[in-house]
């Protein structure tokens, strides 16, 4: 399957779990700030790209869960330089620049996932051609 | 789950599907102000919280009704017909995923006519649960599971399934 294919899916996906139109779904749309996705839509968008794609994707694999537990990744309500590290190095299907360069608040974490963020995620997970 | 919107569970496949049905009943006083035609009308929004029960019912088993499972999101639902008095109404869910976190379901309504044999497909419903301990952020709720509570156990011993709280308590 190439990019295009995954991308395709995913918008279907996306269709399904936000109710959104498929042209709402552009590569840089933001999940929660372009396409109004809250929390429970997250465990349903992974549910769904199980589905779609036959893989199973561990908890937090996909989305980062919990970071406000570690006090070296979150430091009040903002990102530590440790915690940005680490989200670069395990969520490498996300492009982090924004909340980098930013104020790294930890409510704004979320705007940085994008429908490419998914496509990344599933190209990495199944291979691109 | 305060007030119940299923009579009875008839069919239980643990870990993919619960059926339960409800009779409607116009001496429901929190029906009478649904009406059409001299019809007593269960409302849509009471048939998706039917189903919540009966799918919520399902998903609380798999943990042996140790997780805390709250309706999350309505995913999709549809309905083709009222439903009124007299009617006897079937809600057949089944697991599609379940985590953690949490679980979702599909699940179809169906309806029987007073009198009649035939049941009819009326509508579909989509749900998403919240194992809620495990979500919000580290939010605390109370220990105990209010979620389900003494009139869901009695719906469960009446269908012979009492043991699926004791079976996981072991």
């Amino acid at each position: 399957m190439s990019r295009d294919d995954y991308f395709q899916k995913i918008q279907e996906v996306l269709d399904d779990a936000l109710g959104v139109d498929e042209d709402e779904v552009t590569p840089d749309a933001s999940l929660t700030a372009d396409l109004g996705a809250e929390s429970i839509d997250f465990l349903d968008i992974v549910f769904r790209l199980e589905k779609t794609f036959d893989f199973k994707i561990s908890q937090g694999e996909l989305f980062p869960e919990n970071l406000s537990e570690n006090p070296d990744w979150v430091s009040d309500g903002k990102l530590t330089d440790s915690g940005l590290t680490m989200l670069k190095d395990r969520m490498t299907h996300v492009d982090f620049t924004a909340i980098e360069n930013g104020d790294r608040e930890l409510s704004k974490l979320a705007d940085s996932i994008t429908v490419n963020s998914l496509v990344n995620f599933v190209e990495n997970k199944l291979g691109g051609e | 789950m305060r007030w119940l919107w299923i009579d009875c569970i008839t069919e239980h496949e643990p870990g993919k599907r619960l059926v339960a049905t409800k009779q409607i009943n116009r001496d429901e006083d929190h029906l009478h102000q649904f009406t059409q035609d001299e019809l007593t009308i269960m409302p849509f929004s009471l048939l998706i919280e039917g189903m919540a029960q009966t799918a919520g019912i399902l998903v609380g088993s798999t943990t042996g009704f140790t997780e805390k499972v709250i309706l999350a999101k309505i995913a999709k639902a549809t309905l083709e017909c009222d439903v009124t008095d007299g009617d006897t109404v079937r809600f057949d869910a089944t697991i599609e995923r379940v985590d953690s976190a949490g679980a979702s379901t599909t699940g179809t309504i169906d309806r029987r006519k007073e009198g009649g044999d035939a049941w009819e497909r009326i509508g579909k419903i989509e749900l998403m649960f919240s194992h809620i301990d495990n979500n919000l952020a580290g939010t605390e709720f109370p220990e105990h599971n209010f979620v389900f509570s003494d009139n869901f156990r009695t719906i469960l011993e009446t269908a012979g399934l009492a043991d699926l709280i004791e079976e996981k308590k072991e």
